[in-house]
């Protein structure tokens, strides 16, 4: 699916978004960095709530496609500094993970 | 890249900077990129450097990284002077870790590093002195020997 899909379905705000046109492949859930790094498939969605600078660094390692803050979580400072800086796509919503995930998915 | 040649990198790993905490894991990244080196070895060599680059921040307050690359395989060492690892076997277990309370609000602290550098590395030693240090190398193969 294209990022610019995700942003439509999830009714998201933009901290950065490198091309819309870029397509976004599976999805992974979490907040443990280490889980995320471990675990997230390179072009996913990743769904958190963790909004600290560290998520940049985790989203350029492990290759997801688009960061998704949920449930009205804000990119602190220094994270939305820092993906603006690097081009890291991450966007934010007010839904909670759960809803968030079922909208990428077209479940709801 | 001929035979020959082997490439090295170094780097000053700042353990009072969270905010910069992943800088040489990103860095090296990008240098794979640039060598061409397959997107697959390139995740496993992101993956096992930032685990052990961030166990060096979080729990050893900084150390020295050195990335050497050669036609066959990265190796990665790993060097602090921090507090050691008291039982290694221990540290190994996913779920295990002693990060603090406002370590783990920042998302660090599921215990999943160090399997995570066990589990994307083709060969991981672990040395370590309580009160001395603690020296992890890794080794990510480039090309599997026949
Ligand atoms: N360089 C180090 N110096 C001292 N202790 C370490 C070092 N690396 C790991 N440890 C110890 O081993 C434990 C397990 O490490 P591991 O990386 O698996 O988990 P973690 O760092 O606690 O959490 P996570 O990596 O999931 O964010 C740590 O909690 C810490 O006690
Ligand atoms: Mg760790």
């Amino acid at each position: 699916m294209k990022l610019r899909e995700v942003i439509e379905k999830l009714n998201a705000t933009t901290v950065n978004v490198s091309d819309p046109e870029k397509e976004i492949e599976g999805g992974y859930a979490g907040d443990f960095l280490s889980f995320v790094m471990g675990k997230a498939p390179e072009n996913c969605a990743w769904f958190t709530v963790m909004s600290n600078v560290n998520v940049a660094g985790v989203a350029t390692l492990a290759g997801t496609g688009v960061v998704v803050l949920c449930e009205g979580a804000k990119a602190d400072e220094n994270l939305s500094a820092r993906v603006k800086r690097e081009d890291i796509d991450l966007i934010e919503t007010d839904y909670d993970i759960y809803t968030a995930v079922l909208k990428y998915n077209n479940a709801d | 890249m001929t035979n020959e040649a082997k490439l090295r990198f170094e780097f000053d790993v700042d353990g009072d900077n969270f905010t910069s905490a992943g800088t040489a894991s990103e860095t090296v990244k990008y240098n794979l990129k640039q060598l061409g080196i397959a997107p697959d070895i390139i995740r496993r060599v992101a993956i096992v450097m930032y685990e052990g680059e961030i166990n060096m921040v979080i729990h050893a307050k900084g150390g020295k990284a050195v990335v050497e690359i050669d036609s066959d395989e990265i190796n990665i060492t790993l060097k602090d002077v921090g507090p050691g690892i008291p039982d290694i076997n221990l540290a190994m277990q996913e779920g295990w870790s002693t990060a603090p309370d406002n370590i783990r609000s920042l998302g660090f602290g599921a215990g999943m590093g160090l399997p995570n550098m066990k589990k994307y590395s083709d060969k991981m030693e672990i040395e370590s002195v309580v009160g001395e240090g603690t020296t992890v190398k890794m080794c990510v193969k480039i090309r599997k020997e026949a």
